[in-house]
């Protein structure tokens, strides 16, 4: 094992995937010559050229069409969003090419494809630069969409996703980038729709995934302190998700809480929370607790950030009512 | 269709006139089939356009790829797409190229190069950006081509592809059908810039032709494919053409001129044609025969789609994504 960085695990994976396989191009904004906005692409230009690591105009729509063309046409693409808001602008190419070229070509084709974004607020990057809008991906039948929380999981994740013959869309976390983790020395690719037991427990569980991982982690720790001990399940892919991996948690515990950073509203709490309380009816000893942001727009100044963003303290509230 | 490349000039203009009216009779038959109610959804026709694909194919292989809008029979067609499978599909049955998941919007067969129709306006054009740069990282010579309509010079990302296709050099063909409607209004009370102003906006040379005339089509089609192999950059070709029927089948076209319509018929790209060949000395019953022929191969592919069975929505399902292997 050897520590590495969230964002340094993003790099390598792109690396090894790159040097593996020759159908492996990279483009984006400022992915080449700059090493991408948050560095994640640095150095890989300069190792494979520019004609396999290129920089792309500011043009979201083709970027994420080349992708679907390209794909379509014997390459691997994998496409940079800079930031998760801006996939708006790539939302045709996504939702009605890339999700369902494979469905109505009759399934002769698939349209293997990554499209790497990173999501989420902590940087007072303001309401356009901030936002969680994996669900919207997650509800287009056709797509596939992770979120890794850890440098293990940002490789393994990013590697199956180029591996996979389907459109996935990764999710990256902007404030993750410079998390130190583990990663073994030959990391291998985590499989898409497995979920991951973060810390084990007996009480209750909280189901979450990217960032607030780290949310729930140390709402678990708080917890303990009082002889609460939380089941923290990684979800680390959204579509397909982990369905079994938390029924069974759930099985345990009998106790869930859903948290996550994205707005809590329609969200994907709302599907794993809808879903639990229909197969996992009998298993339920209290009512199902959301935790989410609220229904506002991500703000900019950093007090307000703060009361916004989902903290530990709302975590270890929302448990606390699942045991009253 | 994928015709064998004639040296005869004689024979070669019979190639693009049988081209022309598989496109034609295929479209009259399906026109038919909507109005008997055997087609469902919506259909658009090309009728009166079919010298733009048949004279661009001329020059393409079938490591080539093509994208389409939503009038793409023709494109289909041209490119090579089974007949059987393209009545199939548009008769949702099993049997079609898409087994009855796309329809008349989204024939496609990626096999031959043919990346699909498609039912947004402009979308194809990025898909083909990202099929041409494919063609060029692979070291290949095969080109691109995205068909649109001059309805689609209103779409931004239009603008992006013509960007990154210069800057790239990417060997892609922009081939625009001009017929001046952008669905239900004229084109001209839409867009301020011409395609040429466009194309001159991103250093692309842009040529434009007579796209009811399928000689002259082919030949500029000929010449822009040539450059874009040899590594020469992107190439606009814009083809002037008519669209006969509306928008889409069953669109009475109260907004167009009753001379307007009248006029139409003398700009027939397969009248003109014949035409031709009765100058070169082609004999009609030769030319009518290619009419009969095409006409019993439509028939049989209409009479296989109907004794296709239904899709299964099992398998349809099952189809969202790629099986899990083992």
């Amino acid at each position: 094992m050897v520590e590495t960085r969230y964002g340094k695990a993003i790099n390598q994976a792109l690396h090894d995937a790159l040097a593996a396989d020759p159908s492996v191009i990279l483009f984006g904004e400022d992915v080449g010559e700059a090493g991408g906005p948050f560095k994640a692409t640095r150095g890989l230009q300069e190792a494979f050229g520019a004609e396999r690591v290129r920089d792309t105009p500011i043009s979201e729509a083709a970027i994420a069409g080349m992708a679907v063309g390209a794909a379509l046409s014997g390459l691997k693409p994998v496409a940079e969003i800079m930031f998760m808001d801006f996939v708006t602008l790539a939302m045709d190419q996504l939702v009605n090419q890339a999700a369902k070229a494979r469905f109505m070509f009759g399934g002769r084709n698939s349209v293997p494809m990554v499209l790497r974004t990173p999501h989420g607020g902590g940087l007072s990057a303001g309401p356009q630069h901030s936002q969680c809008l994996e669900a919207w991906l997650a509800h287009i039948p056709g797509l596939k969409v992770v979120c890794p929380a850890t440098p293990a999981d940002a490789y393994g994740l990013l590697r199956a996703a180029i591996d996979d013959p389907d459109p996935v869309v990764v999710v990256e976390n902007k404030a993750l980038y410079a998390l130190k983790g583990e990663i073994d020395d030959s990391p291998a690719a985590v499989p898409i729709g497995r979920a991951r037991i973060a810390r084990p427990g007996r009480d209750a569980t909280v189901v979450t995934y990217g960032a607030a991982l780290h949310t729930a982690l140390q709402a678990a720790d708080a917890l303990a302190g009082d002889g609460v001990d939380v089941e923290v399940i990684d979800l680390r892919s959204l579509q397909p998700w982990d369905e079994a991996a938390v029924l069974a948690s759930l099985s345990r515990t009998h106790r869930l809480v859903v948290l996550h950073e994205a707005v809590e509203a329609f969200g994907i709490g709302a599907e794993i929370a809808a879903r639990m309380a229909d197969v996992g009816f009998d298993e339920l000893d209290a009512p199902i607790v959301r935790v989410g942001a609220p229904f506002m727009p991500v703000p900019f100044a950093g007090a307000l950030e703060k009361a916004y963003l989902p903290a530990a303290a709302d975590v270890v509230a929302a448990v606390r009512r699942t045991l009253e | 269709m994928a015709r064998e490349p004639k040296n005869d000039p004689t024979d070669r203009l019979l190639s693009l006139y049988e081209g022309m009216l598989t496109i034609r009779q295929a479209e009259e038959r399906l026109k038919a089939l909507f109005a008997d109610g055997e087609v469902p959804g919506f259909i658009h026709l090309s009728i009166g356009q079919e010298a733009v694909p048949v004279g661009i194919s001329a020059s393409l292989g079938p490591a080539d790829t093509v994208a389409s809008n939503h009038r793409g029979h023709g494109h289909a067609l041209a490119k090579g797409i089974d007949l059987d499978g393209f009545f199939a599909e548009i008769m949702g049955r099993d049997s079609g190229l898409c087994r009855g998941r796309g329809g008349s919007m989204h024939v496609a067969d990626v096999s031959i190069g043919m990346l699909g129709a498609n039912g947004i306006v402009g979308a194809g054009l990025p898909i083909t950006l990202g099929s041409a740069l494919a063609h060029k990282t692979r070291g290949t010579d095969a080109v691109a081509v995205a068909y649109f309509g001059d309805g689609a010079l209103a779409e931004g990302v239009l603008h992006e592809c013509l960007n990154i296709a210069a800057l790239w050099a990417l060997p892609m063909l922009f081939a625009c059908e001009n017929n001046g409607w952008s669905e239900f209004s004229p084109t001209d009370r839409q867009m301020k810039a011409s395609l040429k102003d466009l194309a001159a906006a991103f250093s692309i040379p842009h040529v434009e032709v007579d796209g009811n005339d399928v000689e002259a089509v082919e030949a500029a089609a000929a010449e822009c494919i040539a450059a874009l192999r040899r590594g020469d950059g992107p190439r606009v070709l814009e083809c002037r053409t008519t669209r006969v029927r509306g928008h889409f089948e069953g669109d009475r076209q109260d907004y167009r001129s009753p001379d307007e319509l009248a006029g139409l018929a003398a700009t027939d790209p397969i009248a003109r044609c014949r035409a031709r060949l009765a100058e070169l000395g082609v004999d009609a019953n030769r030319i009518d025969a290619i009419a009969e022929a095409i006409d019993r191969r439509v028939e049989q592919a209409v009479a296989n789609a109907r004794g296709a069975p239904e899709p299964s929505f099992a398998a349809a399902a099952a189809d969202v994504y790629t099986a899990a292997e083992g």
